[in-house]
């Protein structure tokens, strides 16, 4: 699958034009590499021939699946990072205090996408609260879609991914390079247990949730299901929990019952005491 | 905020410097390591300096550690920019004293979110 130098040329050219991503000289590799699973989705024997049908048609969505494939995805490690201060001030101290008797802590994130979010919270928790490694730490992570899900519990990220809001420290600590991708340690691959999950449809049984993150998620979902996802969150979380929205999310005028935590510029709710 | 964009690349040097600008920095170029040394002991301290690893005379990693040795370059934060993508060289360079590494090819997203980490910049 080797791409010749013009073909190259005119993919680093598109991806600049359209993305502003420069692949500097050599990085053919990067390309082939990413290009691969649409050459076998669209049924091209070869890059060449594939470069051929981008070079033959206007911008169309083929081109569109290229350059995203050349580009970064809607994740990232520690995206919204005053969420992930929230936890490590906030959150978690508090969590460690109200859970001592029992030392059990139960987290969801509820669409963990390709894995950087419940990875960037594993990282936290190994690196910031360790008392934890004696504790009882049940760290689940679902996804509707089954491919990033693989993808999640591979733990196997891209150049790219990697590059993306993941401080190197922590790069070099819990990652090894594989071939030109980087594979998060083992250590911190066994603390989540990935599963597959529909939020619009009946859950499995979950223990009781101190967090649970769906940030980014609502947005997708008509007001009755929401509400009703919001119902079953607010059934399956422990007094004092916290729910982890996006940043544009809320609960208000959805689901009265919930009250936003006052920590600074990120939206995290609890249930109202009665 | 001032930072120096250091490449012998004049379009990588190009591209950082209108990302840079774009979120507000004044930006200074240079071709290496040697000729940064020199801007900076002109103009003093800058925020922080996006630096290539490899370069003719003083290189990237060289210039990381010259920086370091140096008490009137004390604070200024350093962020790799480069080709080298094995982890031994983003571990040699955060032990040299390397604040931040990101491996080409970037993306606006990622010098932002780079620079976020280092508490400069946009969050």
């Amino acid at each position: 699958m080797m791409l010749p130098n013009a073909d190259f040329e005119y993919v680093r050219k598109l991806v600049r034009d359209r993305s502003a991503i420069v692949l500097d000289d050599g990085k053919t590799y990067l390309v082939e590499s990413r290009l691969g699973p649409i050459l076998q989705r669209e049924g091209f024997a070869s890059l060449t021939e594939l470069v051929a049908a981008l070079r033959s048609a206007p911008y169309h969505d083929l081109h569109r699946r290229v350059v995203e494939a050349l580009t970064t995805n809607e994740t990232s490690f520690f995206r919204d990072m005053p969420t992930f201060d929230a936890l490590n001030l906030h959150v978690f101290p508090d969590l460690i205090q109200r859970r001592s008797v029992d030392r059990q802590i139960n987290l969801w994130c509820a669409a963990s996408s390709s894995g950087q979010e419940p990875y960037s919270i594993a990282m936290i928790l190994r690196e910031n609260f360790p008392i934890l490694s004696t504790w009882v730490v049940r760290h689940i992570a679902s996804d509707l879609n089954m491919d990033v899900l693989s993808k999640a519990k591979d733990g196997v990220f891209s150049q790219l991914e990697v590059n993306r809001g993941l401080p190197a420290p922590l790069l070099v600590k819990y990652f090894k390079k594989r071939g030109v991708d980087w594979q998060i340690s083992d250590d911190i691959r066994r603390m989540i247990h990935f599963s597959h999950v529909n939020l619009a449809a009946d859950w499995p049984q979950f223990p009781p949730m101190d967090v649970v993150f769906m940030r980014n998620v609502l947005i997708y979902f008509d007001v009755a299901t929401k509400r009703s996802i919001l119902g079953k969150i607010r059934r399956i979380l422990r007094p004092g929990g916290y729910l982890v929205l996006g940043s544009a999310e809320t609960t208000l005028n959805i689901d009265d019952k919930f009250e936003r935590v006052a920590f600074p510029r990120v939206p995290f709710y609890r249930v109202k005491k009665t | 905020m001032r930072a120096i964009v250091i490449d012998d690349s004049e379009a990588i040097r190009r591209i950082l410097r209108n990302m840079m600008t774009a979120i507000g920095f004044e930006v200074i170029e240079a071709k290496n390591g040697r000729d940064a040394l020199d801007r900076l002991a002109t103009i003093g301290c800058v925020d922080v300096a996006l630096v290539d690893w490899n370069m003719p005379d003083l290189n990237g990693y060289e210039f990381v550690v010259a920086v370091r040795a140096d008490p009137t370059l004390n604070g200024m934060r350093l962020m790799m920019v480069t080709s080298e993508t094995e982890l031994q060289s983003v571990a040699a360079a955060l032990n040299a004293g390397a604040d931040e590494y990101v491996m080409k090819p970037f993306t606006k997203d990622v010098i932002l979110e780079k620079l976020a980490l280092l508490g400069i910049g946009q969050s």
